[in-house]
């Protein structure tokens, strides 16, 4: 966000609404928005921005609420509380629909219909599509066109199912865990075709598992944990803010012992079938913590120190806030 | 990728009746691949009809006009299962697997869905009441006037209208793996006891009262009207009774659309 100085804040007709233009224009949010199902908070004052242009990976374990967002972004939702606003209008309006590519997890794709089919109808719902063929290379279906979606294999009806989030050639892209399922290579060249859509101006709003997909694509990472968002950031940034790094080592000191050593951010002892005495601590200045733990326990084994990956960034802000809401 | 040019969209955006048109020739292209679908909406009626309407006429002492009355009711019989299979089976599955919200999240207008699920139904009724009137007149020896014929058809296909809002309802709120069972344990009992297989005269005292309530039984004279044999009930009654039928199936299924709404997928 950036902070404009007091001088250009000052609007000489004083519509502050015309602050808008200073900033990139976001081409969707969510404001303060709490949607419950019966009992169940599913989101809690969300306020979430997606700027334009770009990769936004939402990021959260399962029921975070990272569905319930999408689906409110997509106006298949309405929020309880709050506002959705995709380009500035409600989601389900035409105006909005038209501009936006969708990619959800989903079975009961018609069978019978062939590739060139599906793309024929879905391209017909939108002002601008792009030629068919063109979407047929860009998804990588190229000679599948009169293959039946049920003759298919799985990496090819995910194929299928981009193909359609791009056939309206929209500026808005929504792709629900997108590589699931997906091979090694396959999940590259699905990176690839992310990237060049990116490259077109494309704004993409990601939900995925993989933390590496996440950190491979995103520009900024939205991080949800039980309804709420928990962090909000660039990768590096999530994983400094998860900063350190790991020392795994088996000694003898007991946890309330190894909590108390200046510089540890945190201690968690594996599960139990592992060896006794084995710890990890998270600490950003690991050698200090390590002099002090050699100093103690000269007896000190099996010493390994990592620099954690998003993924451990990630469990460690989700742990950190489950263990604030328990207290 | 590039953007595409301009000149691929028509000067007024994309054309609503071009929509509408893919939807409902794609719909009818999907059910007319699936045998599972096709082959019986297709054969079950045909097959009953040269069992009941055909080879069982020609015993002797059958009544004359057995052919022409099957002709009516299984024309009646096939649309109705036509509709229900349709739209029942097929919404709750596209529903229940994530299908329908893919294209609700897309920009299509969500009446394009539903009207190619009634043209499809119809298209199939239309075919199998063809069918039904060439194994009629070809081979049962039925004699019907070109105009008796016309009217026979537009009775039958629009009469797809009232049981593809009762395969709406049934497709909102059934799952993708109940709804062909649900389908088929209601379809069979409501054509017989609507007296489409075995005229009501026959029934119980009671069962003929039955009849009176079930929409089938007026679509069946309404066809059976076109042919001079009905009951000589006023048209305008079989048809206020199947749209207030059809009414009240579209509140169901607006409910059910409702509730849907409402619910948390993952």
């Amino acid at each position: 966000m950036i902070v404009l100085p007091e001088a250009t804040r000052e609007e000489p007709t004083g519509r502050s609404g015309r602050l808008t233009t200073a900033t990139p224009t976001p081409v969707a949010r969510l404001d303060a928005v709490t949607k419950t199902y019966g009992p169940v908070t599913a989101l809690r004052e969300v306020r979430l921005t997606v700027p334009a242009g770009g990769v936004l990976a939402l990021l959260g374990p399962n029921g975070a609420g990272k569905t319930t967002a999408v689906k409110l972004l997509l106006g298949l939702a309405q929020p309880t509380k709050g506002r959705v606003s995709v380009f500035g209008a409600d989601p389900r309006s035409a105006a909005s629909r038209t501009r936006t590519g969708v990619m959800l997890q989903t079975g009961g794709v018609p069978p019978t219909l062939r590739v060139r089919e599906h793309l024929d109808l879905f391209s017909s719902y939108y002002p601008n599509p792009l030629p068919v063929g063109e979407c047929v290379a860009a998804a990588g279906l190229e000679g599948l066109e009169k293959r039946k979606f049920g003759e298919l294999s799985g990496g090819q009806k995910q194929r299928l199912l981009f193909a359609l989030a791009l056939c309206g050639n929209p500026d808005l892209l929504f792709l629900d865990e997108p590589t699931t399922g997906l091979d090694v290579e396959a999940r590259r060249v699905f990176w690839d075709q992310i990237k060049r859509l990116v490259r077109h101006g494309k704004t993409i709003l990601l939900t995925t598992h993989y933390m590496e997909e996440a950190d491979a694509l995103a520009d900024r990472i939205v991080v949800l944990n039980q309804g709420s968002i928990i962090a909000e950031d660039t990768p590096a940034q999530i994983k400094t803010r998860a900063s350190g790094r790991r020392i795994r080592c088996v000694t003898r000191l007991a946890t309330e012992e190894l909590r108390k050593l200046s510089g540890a951010l945190e201690v968690i002892r594996p599960c139990q079938d592992a060896q006794p005495g084995a710890v990890e601590i998270r600490a950003v200045d690991a050698e200090a913590v390590l002099r002090q733990l050699l100093a103690l326990d000269p007896q000190l084994a099996e010493i390994e120190i990592t620099k954690p990956r998003l993924e451990e960034a990630f469990l460690t802000l989700t742990r950190a806030d489950d263990d604030s809401r328990n207290i | 990728m590039k953007t595409s040019p301009a000149k691929s969209a028509s000067p007024l955006g994309r054309s609503l009746l071009r929509i509408y048109l893919k939807e409902a020739r794609y719909d009818f292209l999907k059910l007319w691949r699936m045998p599972a679908y096709a082959l019986p909406t297709i054969l079950f009626p045909t097959m009953f009809y040269i069992l009941f309407g055909l080879i069982f006429a020609k015993r002797p002492g059958a009544d004359s006009r057995i052919g022409l009355y099957y002709l009516a009711t299984f024309g009646a019989f096939a649309v109705i299962a036509a509709s229900l299979f349709a739209l029942g089976v097929g919404v709750a599955g596209e529903r229940g697997q994530g299908w329908l919200e893919v294209k609700r999240a897309s920009p299509m207008p969500p009446m394009a869905y539903f009207t190619a699920k009634v043209i499809t139904s119809m298209t199939f009724g239309l075919i199998i009441v063809l069918i039904l009137m060439g194994l009629a007149i070809g081979l049962g020896g039925v004699r019907v006037t070109l105009a008796q014929a016309l009217t026979l058809l537009a009775v039958e296909v629009l009469g797809a209208v009232p049981f593809c809002a009762m395969g709406l309802a049934i497709g909102y709120f059934a799952g993708p793996n109940s709804a062909p069972a649900i389908v088929n344990l209601i379809y069979m009992p409501l054509a017989f006891f609507s007296g489409l297989w075995i005229p009501i005269g026959l029934f119980p005292r009671i069962l003929q009262h039955v009849a009176l309530i079930l929409p089938p039984y007026h679509l069946g004279e309404m066809a059976l009207g076109v042919v001079g044999m009905g009951d000589g009930e006023a048209n305008w009654v079989h048809m206020a009774v199947l749209g207030a039928f059809a009414a009240l199936c579209l509140v169901l299924a607006r409910v059910g659309f409702r509730r849907d709404e409402g619910k948390l997928y993952g």
